[in-house]
């Protein structure tokens, strides 16, 4: 079973290098782009709010504070903006330890509202921080790369280090710890598991791939403005959104989710004219309301079915 | 000097009776998640919805906001039973890893209700214009607008109802019983599905009223919602959920210091200030209000 599982993930990651090959035209490229800075978000984000069970309605805040790191970069210090992908994600994380401290003390719902307050607040004060942020101008780069390609593997690059980092730490003890806050916090805390810790040590490297994404994406776009990288609808809620259509706590779910997400996006923008936006919210409402564990999840529960069928077949006889 | 303080009394009073309109929205709120215990996040896109329906009643048929209001609560109350018993009732009983799927719900129908009125009316600023309002009273040397004191009058006749009708009504104690325990409620015989199903209805018909009282100091436009759903959350967590008189006093809270914050230190960080508020509750006074009376 293992071994499978590692002959997918050689063979998705083959496929995924030699793409470009077959894909040459720049729209297309774009979208891919697209997909990989949403994989890496929701892959992060199902660190903290998947595995851990902390739905964070704020990781606007790590995005955008990540593209603001390489964007002020540029600004105010003529240096790259390619500095931002160092300075971003760990701006990010010194951003995550007063989020953390502030939401940690809080549970469920009330964690959920006061990661959306937070979130809303960054929005605000870089939009109202005119002399150091320029405001709701946004900042404009002249980007020194233009060749899609390169982004594409740069992009590839810092998902495969995302999914891979993830996947360390939910296959580590830390993992288990997580998902034991999750399915109860009291009986975790009983056992002696420090909660808030670990809720802590899921919330670091969410913030840091999520900050990473936003620096990776200031590079790509080359604009950005506060009311777009601290969205609320457009990047907190869509991160969950992703990760609830590709699957919760799944390792590829929020991969399976972005490509989803934007493939269908592009598709009704081009096919449905105005009425794009309001085809996707059905659709989200029938995912969820057919669909409550993402793609991903249902095949997983699929494939036990299956199985427990076939052992209790084989028992039988 | 006098002049400082016809400015500060003008602030505290128009900043009241805007919290007073606030708080009817936030009830609606305040009652969906005390019942359901869930996060409405489409609650600000049903106020919208029903600015519209009061916009179109007065655009297209010359009806007056304040009357057009009472065709937008029963087409807003039919509007949220029937997302109530098709959609999120459906979600109640289905397995899922994070029980935040029903959030999500709320996200894909506040997406629906939002671009579908986008469809309708396209993204441009609309206002009703009535014949009063831009009138002011005076009151002393301040000067109050006709529609803040008008919708103010309204919000306090209804919160009264609603209290009376919360109270005193066998459908009202029994949402407040499924509110308090909704196993216990079934046992006693009610029938939970049809309770949350009239409550969501009733929220989104609070939430219609508010919306048509704003209608007249407000430029409506499809993504107006997000602001309304935002400060009811606050209010609806400085009140303490589920509590109607909490989600009065916490619009007024909300209404006060927003007016205070846009006066003296910026209009920019005046959605600051309601924020911090709200964090500052859920940190300190995690009951609201009401927890305050209790004790």
């Amino acid at each position: 079973m293992l071994n499978k599982n590692i002959l997918m993930t050689i063979a998705f990651a083959l496929a995924a290098i030699i793409l470009p090959v077959f894909i040459k035209a720049p729209y297309h490229m774009h979208i891919l782009i697209l997909i990989i800075i949403w994989a890496i978000i929701g892959t992060s984000w199902n660190l903290l709010s998947g595995y851990a069970g902390q739905v964070s309605f704020g990781h606007a805040a790590f995005f955008g504070v990540g593209a603001y790191s390489a964007g002020i970069l540029t600004l105010h210090y003529s240096l790259s903006p390619w500095w931002g992908l160092l300075l971003g994600p760990v701006m990010s994380m010194l951003v995550a330890l007063p989020i953390g401290a502030i939401a940690f003390r809080l549970r469920g719902p009330y964690f959920a509202l006061a990661t959306l307050a937070l979130g809303e607040i960054f929005r605000l004060l870089f939009l109202n921080m005119t002399n150091f942020t320029a405001g709701a101008k946004g900042i404009l780069i002249m980007p020194a790369i233009t060749s899609k390609v390169f982004y594409y593997y740069a992009g590839l690059g810092m998902l495969a280090l995302t999914l891979l980092a993830t996947y360390m730490i939910v296959h580590s003890k830390i993992g288990y710890y997580l998902v034991s806050i999750r399915e109860d916090q009291d009986a975790a805390t009983s056992l002696g598991i420090p909660t808030t810790l670990y809720k802590n040590l899921a919330l670091l490297p969410s913030a840091f791939f999520t900050g990473l994404a936003g620096a990776f994406y200031m590079n790509y776009v080359a604009f950005i403005d506060p009311n777009i990288v601290f969205s609320l609808t457009n990047i907190s809620i869509m991160v969950i959104l992703v990760v609830m259509l590709g699957g919760v706590a799944t390792t590829w779910g929020p991969t399976i989710g972005a490509a989803l997400y934007i493939i269908m996006g592009e598709l009704f923008r081009t096919t449905l004219g105005p009425a794009n936006v309001l085809m996707f919210g059905v659709l989200v409402c029938l995912i969820i309301m057919f669909l409550p564990n993402g793609i991903a999840g249902e095949l997983d529960i699929f494939k036990r079915f299956r199985q427990r069928k076939k052992a209790g077949l084989s028992g039988g006889v | 000097m006098e002049d400082l303080w016809i400015k500060f009394g003008q602030t505290v009073i128009s900043g009241l009776l805007l919290g007073g309109m606030y708080s009817l929205i936030a009830m609606g709120m305040t009652l969906i998640m005390g019942v359901m215990k869930i996060i409405n996040l489409a609650h600000g896109a049903l106020v919208m919805v029903g600015m519209y329906v009061t916009y179109v009643c007065s655009k297209n048929f010359g009806i007056d906001p304040y009357i057009g209001m009472f065709i937008a609560m029963p087409v807003l109350f039919l509007l949220g039973c029937l997302i109530q018993k098709y959609m999120i009732n459906r979600l109640v009983e289905q397995d899922s890893i994070l029980p935040e799927n029903q959030v999500l719900l709320t996200v894909g129908i506040m997406l629906v209700l939002t671009e579908g009125i986008r469809l309708f009316f396209k993204s441009d600023y609309r206002s009703v214009a009535t014949s009063y309002s831009s009138d002011t009273v005076f009151l002393g040397a301040m000067s109050i607008s006709v529609p803040l004191v008008i919708g103010f009058i309204i919000t306090i006749i209804f919160t009264l109802l609603l209290h009376l009708f919360l109270t005193k009504t066998d459908l009202g104690m029994s949402i407040r019983a499924t509110a308090q325990d909704r196993d216990a409620a079934v046992y006693m015989g009610i029938n939970a599905s049809k309770i949350t199903m009239i409550t969501f209805g009733l929220g989104a018909a609070l939430a219609a009223a508010g919306g048509s009282l704003l209608l007249p100091l407000f430029y409506l436009f499809p993504d107006i919602g997000h602001l309304f759903t935002a400060k009811s959350f606050i209010i609806t967590i400085l009140g303490g959920l589920g509590s109607v008189w909490g989600a009065a006093i916490g619009g007024l809270i909300l209404g006060l210091s927003e007016s205070l914050g846009a006066t003296y230190i910026s209009m920019g960080y005046k959605d600051v200030v309601g924020l911090v508020i709200f964090l500052l509750v859920l940190l300190f006074l995690p009951g609201g209000l009401r927890s305050l009376v209790k004790r």
